[in-house]
Formats: C-alpha cells, sequence, structure tokens
C-alpha cells in the first residue's frame, strides 16, 4: 500500500471521517441510528451508493464540463440510489420498510455529494473507489456505534432484529443484557443521538489530542537524546 | 493596568455565589419543612440523596476538568441545584431515578455547558424532563397528604423501589390536583364535581395549598433582601393568573379557577426559586418581564391542553431557549446615548 492510499484510508476512517468531523449526513445518522441493526443497514447502504458514484464520478471527470458537474453528480447518485433501494426491498423487505424514508433520502445525503465534488472529480478511478469505501466504511462504523450505545442504553439489548438482516438464522444473535431492564428512553428519542453523537465526537477529540502530545514527547525526548 | 478610582459612596456588595446560593437554599427551607411534615420522610431523604449525587457528580466533573475542587463544592450552587430537582420530582421515587435525574443535571446540563455561569438551561429542570420523558411510569407515584408512611418505609421505597405487599400502593398515592382535574375534565366531569375530592382543599389542593404558602413565603422573603428582582416572580405569577381567568371567566365548569392554578403545582415554587435562577434566566429588566411571561402562558398550555402533568419543567426550559434573543431586542439604552 503506497504512501497515498494509506493517507486515503486514514482519511476516510478516522481523520476526515465523515460522521465526525466533516459532520455530514447527520440527517440519517441522528434518525436511523436507535438500534445496531438499523444503523448497518443505513451504514451498508450508503457505502454503496458512496463507493458506486465516486467510481462513476471519476470516470466521467474528464468529460462533463464544470458547469453542469453538480446536476449530472445528482443524477448519478439519484440512479445508484434508486437501485439500492429496489435492492433493498426485494431482498431485505422488512429491514427496507424500518429505515423507510432515509434509504431513498440518501440522495440528500451531503456525505455522498461530498465526496463527488471534493475528492472523485479530481482523483483516478482507483483512488475514488479506495475514497469512497473508506468514507464508507468511516460513515457506517459511527452509525454501528452508536447504534449500539443507544439500543443499549435504550432497550438493554443490542442486535435486536438481526433477522431483518440476515434472515431466520440470525434470531438468536440478540444479546440481552437484563430481561426487566425499564428502559431509557431518552436514548432511543432524537437528544439521545445527539447527545451520543456529541459524546463519540469528544472522545475523538481527546484520543486525537493524546495522540498528537505523544508524538511531541517522542520528538522532544528524541531531540534531546539526540544533542550531545 | 490601573483603573481610575473613583470617589465615594461606594455600594457595599456582599453577594458572592455562594453567598446568594445559601440565602436561596434558606429560603426553601420553610416549605420544604411543609412538605415534608404532610408527606412524610420520603421528602427529606429525596433531598438528601439529590444534593450527595450532586456533590459527588459535580466533585467528579471538577476532577476531570481540573478546576479547584473545594472552591467550587462550597459555592452551594449544586447543592441548590439538586434540592429544586428532589423537590420537583414525584414524592415516591426510587434511588436511581433521583441518581440519573441529578446526574443529569449536573454532568451535562451543567459542567458538559461549562460549568456553572455558562449553562443555558436550568440543570434542576434539564434533569426533570430527562427522567419524565424516560421514565413516565416512575413519574406518577405522588403521596397522598398525611399517608403515614414512616422513616423505614420511606427509606425502603427509596432503595427498592416498592413497599412490603401489607401495604396497598393504592391507599397511600393519589394523583396530583392538577392531574385528577385533567382525568376529571376527560371524564365529562365539571370542574365542580372534580373539586368535590377530598384531594382539593381551600384554594390548591389539600396540603398542597399549605406548601405553596410557605414557598411563598422564602420567595417573598428573598425578595426583600434582594436576592431575586421582582420582574421574574411577579410576571410569571400575573400572566399565569390572566390567561387562567379569562379562560376560568369564559366558562368555569371547564377552567379551574386562576387561585388553583397559582397554588397547586409548582407554579408557586417555580416563580420563586426556579424560573430566577440567575445564570438562565434573562438579564435585562424588560427581557425578565418577558421571559417569566413567556413561562407563565406556556405553562398554562402545557398543563391546560398538554399531555405533561405539569408544564413548568418544558416551558422554564422553551424560555432558557429564547433568553439569548430577548436579551439581544431588550438591551437597555447605554446612558448618554441617542435614544430611539
Amino acid at each position: 500500500m503506497n504512501e497515498d492510499t494509506r493517507t486515503i484510508v486514514k482519511n476516510g476512517l478516522w481523520t476526515n471521517n465523515p460522521a465526525l468531523v466533516q459532520l455530514l449526513g447527520l440527517c440519517p445518522l441522528l434518525a436511523v441510528t436507535s438500534t445496531v441493526i438499523n444503523g448497518l443497514g443505513l451504514g451498508i447502504a450508503t457505502l454503496l451508493v458512496l463507493t458506486g458514484s465516486n467510481v462513476i464520478v471519476s470516470m466521467i471527470r474528464n468529460f462533463v464540463g464544470s458547469e453542469i458537474r453538480i446536476p449530472v453528480f445528482v443524477m448519478i447518485i439519484a440512479a445508484l440510489v434508486t437501485t439500492v433501494e429496489l435492492v433493498l426491498s426485494a431482498y431485505f423487505h422488512p429491514l427496507y420498510k424500518t429505515l423507510g424514508i432515509f434509504i431513498p433520502l440518501i440522495v440528500t445525503n451531503c456525505a455522498i455529494i461530498g465526496r463527488a465534488e471534493s475528492f472523485a472529480s479530481k482523483h483516478s478511478v482507483s483512488d475514488s473507489f479506495i475514497d469512497g469505501l473508506m468514507m464508507g466504511l468511516g460513515f457506517t462504523a459511527v452509525l454501528v456505534l452508536l447504534g449500539a450505545i443507544r439500543e443499549l442504553l435504550g432497550h438493554g439489548t443490542l442486535l435486536a432484529n438481526a433477522d431483518l438482516m440476515f434472515g431466520q438464522a440470525a434470531r438468536d444473535l440478540t444479546i440481552t443484557f437484563s430481561e426487566d431492564y425499564p428502559g431509557f428512553l431518552l436514548a432511543i428519542l432524537p437528544p439521545g443521538a445527539f447527545i451520543g453523537l456529541g459524546l463519540i465526537i469528544a472522545i475523538k477529540n481527546i484520543i486525537d489530542r493524546r495522540m498528537v502530545q505523544r508524538t511531541e514527547t517522542l520528538i522532544v525526548t528524541h531531540t534531546e537524546t539526540a544533542q550531545p | 493596568m490601573q483603573f481610575q478610582k473613583t470617589t465615594s459612596p461606594y455600594l457595599h456588595n456582599n453577594q458572592s455565589v455562594s453567598h446568594v446560593m445559601r440565602q436561596v437554599i434558606y429560603a426553601l427551607i420553610p416549605g420544604t419543612l411543609v412538605y415534608s411534615y404532610f408527606f412524610g420522610w420520603s421528602i427529606i431523604l429525596n433531598i438528601a440523596l439529590a444534593c450527595l449525587t450532586a456533590l459527588l457528580s459535580e466533585a467528579l466533573m471538577l476532577t476531570l476538568r481540573k478546576r479547584p475542587l473545594a472552591f467550587y463544592l462550597r459555592d452551594n450552587s449544586a447543592i441548590l441545584s439538586a434540592w429544586l430537582l428532589a423537590l420537583a420530582l414525584p414524592s415516591l421515587s426510587p434511588w436511581w431515578l433521583i441518581v440519573i435525574a441529578t446526574l443529569f443535571a449536573i454532568v451535562v446540563a451543567k459542567h458538559l455547558y461549562g460549568g456553572l455561569g455558562y449553562n443555558p438551561f436550568n440543570p434542576a429542570m434539564v434533569g426533570y424532563v430527562v427522567v419524565m420523558i424516560s421514565f413516565p411510569q416512575h413519574m406518577t407515584l405522588w403521596l397522598q397528604p398525611n399517608a403515614g408512611l414512616d422513616f423505614s418505609q420511606a427509606l425502603q421505597f427509596l432503595i427498592q423501589g416498592e413497599l412490603n405487599s401489607s401495604i396497598n400502593m393504592d391507599s397511600i398515592t393519589s394523583a396530583t390536583p392538577i392531574d385528577t382535574i385533567k382525568t376529571g375534565l376527560s371524564l365529562n366531569n365539571t370542574i365542580a364535581e372534580i373539586s368535590a375530592s377530598p384531594l382539593f382543599g381551600h384554594i390548591g389542593g389539600t396540603a398542597w395549598e399549605w406548601i405553596a404558602g410557605a414557598f411563598l413565603l422564602g420567595g417573598l422573603w428573598l425578595l426583600y433582601r434582594g436576592i431575586i428582582n421582582w420582574q421574574i416572580p411577579f410576571s410569571m405569577l400575573v400572566s399565569i393568573a390572566i390567561l387562567a381567568g379569562i379562560f376560568y371567566l369564559v366558562d368555569p365548569q371547564q377552567y379551574s379557577n386562576p387561585l388553583f392554578q397559582l397554588f397547586s403545582g409548582g407554579t408557586i415554587l417555580a416563580a420563586f426559586f426556579i424560573a430566577t435562577d440567575p445564570v438562565s434566566a434573562s438579564t435585562t429588566a424588560t427581557g425578565r418581564l418577558i421571559y417569566a411571561a413567556g413561562i407563565g402562558v406556556l405553562t398554562f398550555i402545557i398543563r391546560t391542553w398538554g399531555g405533561y402533568p405539569d408544564g413548568i419543567a418544558f416551558a422554564v426550559l422553551l424560555m432558557n431557549m429564547a433568553v439569548p434573543t430577548i436579551d439581544y431586542y431588550t438591551q437597555p439604552r447605554v446612558f448618554g446615548a441617542p435614544g430611539k
């Protein structure tokens, strides 16, 4: 993996994570993450659209004039979203019904058009593919994490309704932590999503700051030892 | 930099945060005593637990934020928030309900926003609303006046969330007067029929009117001492009274009278102690009038037509949100600056 690819991967997953740093696509992020499975479902759908749109936009980047690029991007994204929506409806119908309006609304997810505009329209197809995949994975990771926190606090379970996604065999995947958990409704309601996301962002910032501090002390100790 | 010294007379001012908060706590004591006279040890236990949780979580947050511990812990603001919160919660609350509400009040509503002086929302009301929307079924256990719960029973409920099976919960708990009216009206009873219940006293609910009276006394003392301004309690009470008065005149069978509205629920407590929180309330004189009138109007609306038992917490939080705008438009003219 060369240096450029590594930067793209790191950008998508951490440094420039769409949900935690760019704060894009917050509407679906906050709305559907009431359970892990919902978050995972929407995450994968977004991941597919994002990767596909990045590849196609990168392919046509030299043939589309800059004056009309935005409508062209939007049509590409809309076509991909429609495809994903039909596939979900055909093969994962219960999940499709749970996610509801947020599947078609992927069209308006600014993370996707943001990547098309700021990355795919300026980079090669392979780079754009990796970028779309990594941004999508970064977004999905946050969706799943937030979904897990909210589901755990709100219902006291994890992976409830896994059968929506993985079929009847996955029904037993559900982990119930406490049978008579009273349920913490706030975590399921919209405020829970906002508070949860805020806390995740705060934790990411703490980790970033710690890493910077550590490299700084490393540099300092290295220079100190280097001096005679 | 040396500031130019002005000549006398100097205004003597001993209004440190710690001093102000302590005065407010003193003013809460008569109301709290009357409250526990009618409803027993539960009230005192709830307050003690809330204060303990508040002090511990305040200390924890101060340590995390690397602030001087002793200095901030001594300012009494956490105790005051916890005390008000405990008064707002139902008299029969399990311990975890009080702990969660207090944690949210101190950790989220106060310290995550920057600590004392920076919180845009009233911490006690945030804590109350969090448990109100999260555990509605646990927010309904109000003791009957003189239910006769002794200390060990009150402690038992606090710890276990239930009493011995020998005690019938229905015989010691009851709906609050405001709730009774709401339920009664939905069953097509008239106010006069509903008010015949022994739950209702002379002007408010039995016992509740005395509690409100004691809080009123404490509030007036705060006014006299100059700890709070007259605008907020005045404007809030007047706006509720006017609205309630209009509707009472239109249809006295469907709307309770203004005095009842003032002396039931938490109206008095909120007007003198909660809405007057110096941090989250409006800071200009005109602004305070608007802010508190908004609380009054919203409280009446939520109480009368809303789904929640008493709308004060929501009303206070909604108006907290409006405070920056209110303050912006009610800045007093700088002395010497040209008028409008």
